[in-house]
């Protein structure tokens, strides 16, 4: 053993856990898909937990847990966020919006439409998640004034977005399409 | 699926109001920024909490503005420096797309655009980043998996599994941001400690204990990171090498500072480092003194690959090959002189024609 950053002082225990019985529970406000919404949750749920299990609003997926797969990317005031990271109570005040928020009244988003006409969905488990991520850059680009688009920043935009089915081909080929059929 | 335990969750409304709760607290309390990498922590349990104190309602954490700074090391007040302030409770993303970053310090954009994912950048601060928990192989695990393995010195147990008898816990730096900003001669501004407000410079903010790997006081905050904007004659550089290029953590990390000087057609080396990240909870500085007056070519770029896998060895203690890593870690030294000699030229003033 010769690296010299080694030296030696002995383990330390860790601190003491958090007694079960703490809940601590709050009144969340915040604007989801553009409605106003008043839940409660508990202090230690992630805004993913809430989604699904408070909000029954189960289109965001849950993978990883730990900010791997992006499954359960929402937008943040419109920017892609591990919801599985995000403690609930941290969007207090703020807009969230999930994959529920795309398509209104029964008719397809054209993200929807587009990975649908590709066949870029097989299982679909990360679906909606790259829908979030795909609808941020599309967004932020017509915010931008931008009238093109590559296949590199697609790609960059949904690098924090795992698939294991589809080989991404036909994901990126879907959210070129739903640009130039949009803009 | 992985959940948090019950804890307690807590928004100081102001810098005081939080670094008071946190003397208070201790160990029981974390700070929760971005909470990209202490909510897997919580969640798998390395790292345990009685109380989270929010940065939510601190936005003067964030923001990032020219000023000008004493130069490190000097106390010279008169001779005042540019420097960029960026507020400790800035996010990566912002901080990767900001126009003054960008301009006056490339090295640290292009950095921190390679760190984790987008998702993940747009949440994750840069402190956080510099406080990002040390990894490694047999802790970054399930709590069954280090159940089984009858733990280890930062998990319940008292073994050592990277290093057979060690007693002091190895786990590897794993943020890419702080080899960059040190080579950048960073210094921090912490406050809330016992001393009160203090700086301290970023490469005396590490230690070798792989438990507590940073400086920080009890109830200490870091509130700005000051990087100075380098003269045109100063290089630096920083590459990483993961498995995939997005969400990993780094296996290879290394920034490269050279300090040159440009006569007519030659530039020459008069100082520099080299700062390696993903070895042990430290980062390692090697001073370049020995190759100064040496020409920027293909020939120093292979001197410098071969002095970085002379004087560091990676340990087994993240999840590839150490032998591969230690050879890769000289070929990115190499492809950083490389890339400097490349781009290094065009920032000069001799080779502008000027």
């Amino acid at each position: 053993m010769d690296n010299r950053d080694v030296e030696t002082t002995p383990g330390r225990p860790l601190p003491p856990r958090a007694p079960a019985e703490v809940a601590q529970t709050s009144l969340l406000r915040f604007v989801l898909n553009g409605e106003p919404v008043i839940v409660a949750s508990p202090a230690h749920w992630s805004l993913l937990e809430v989604l699904r299990y408070q909000l029954r609003l189960t289109g965001t997926k849950q993978g990883c847990d730990k900010g791997d797969c992006g499954a359960c990317t929402v937008l943040l005031d419109g920017r892609p966020i591990n919801s599985c990271l995000l403690l609930a109570l941290e969007v207090e005040g703020r807009a969230v919006q999930t994959v529920e928020g795309l398509g209104v009244g029964g008719t397809p988003h054209a993200l929807q439409r587009s990975f649908d006409r590709a066949g870029a969905a097989q299982c679909g488990f990360c679906t909606p998640g790259m829908l979030m991520s795909a609808e941020a850059l599309l967004e932020g680009k017509r915010a931008r004034g931008d009238t093109t688009i590559d296949t590199a920043e697609i790609a960059e935009a949904l690098s924090g977005n795992l698939c294991r089915c589809t080989g991404y081909t036909k994901i990126l080929s879907a959210v070129a399409d739903a640009w130039r059929a949009t803009s | 699926m992985l959940r948090l335990r019950a804890l307690a969750f807590e928004r100081p409304t102001s810098v005081q109001d939080l670094t008071e709760r946190l003397t208070q607290q201790g160990d029981a309390a974390r700070l929760l920024a971005g909470g990209t990498d202490l909510m897997p922590n919580l969640k798998l349990g390395t790292v345990q909490a009685a109380t989270l104190l929010s940065l939510s309602a601190l936005p003067s954490l964030s923001g990032i503005r020219r000023v000008e700074a004493a130069p490190l090391g000097s106390h010279d007040a008169a001779t005042p420096q540019q420097a960029l302030e960026l507020g400790a409770a800035t996010t990566l993303d912002v901080i990767a797309n900001h126009p003054l970053v960008q301009r006056e310090l490339p090295a640290l954009a292009a950095a921190v655009a390679r760190i984790a994912s987008p998702q993940i950048r747009n949440r994750a601060t840069l402190a956080g980043n510099l406080c990002v928990d040390t990894r490694c192989r047999y802790i970054n695990q399930s709590e069954l998996f280090r159940v089984a393995l009858g733990g280890c010195l930062k998990s319940h147990g008292s073994e050592c599994h990277v290093v057979p008898g060690g007693q002091n816990c190895v786990a590897a730096l794993s943020c890419d941001t702080a080899p960059v900003l040190i080579a950048l001669d960073a210094v921090l501004a912490l406050t809330g400690g016992a001393d009160g407000d203090r700086t301290l410079p970023l490469a005396d903010f590490y230690n070798t204990d792989g438990l507590s790997h940073t400086n920080l006081r009890r109830g200490e905050v870091i509130v700005a990171v000051r990087v100075p904007v380098q003269r045109p004659d100063v290089l630096v550089t920083y590459r990483k090498w993961a498995r995939r290029h997005s969400i990993d953590f780094p296996l290879v990390s290394v920034a490269l500072r050279l300090e040159t000087e440009t006569h007519g057609e030659t530039t020459r080396l008069t100082g520099g480092q080299l700062v390696v990240g993903a070895l042990g909870p430290r980062p390692r500085i090697v001073q370049l003194k020995a190759f100064v007056g040496r020409d920027l070519d293909a020939t120093l770029a292979t001197a410098l690959g071969a002095l970085a896998v002379k004087r560091c060895r990676p340990l087994p203690n993240l999840p590839y090959d150490e032998t591969y890593r230690r050879r890769r870690l000289g070929v990115e030294t190499q492809r950083a002189v490389m890339a400097l000699i490349v781009m290094g030229p065009a920032a000069l003033p001799a080779r502008h024609g000027a």
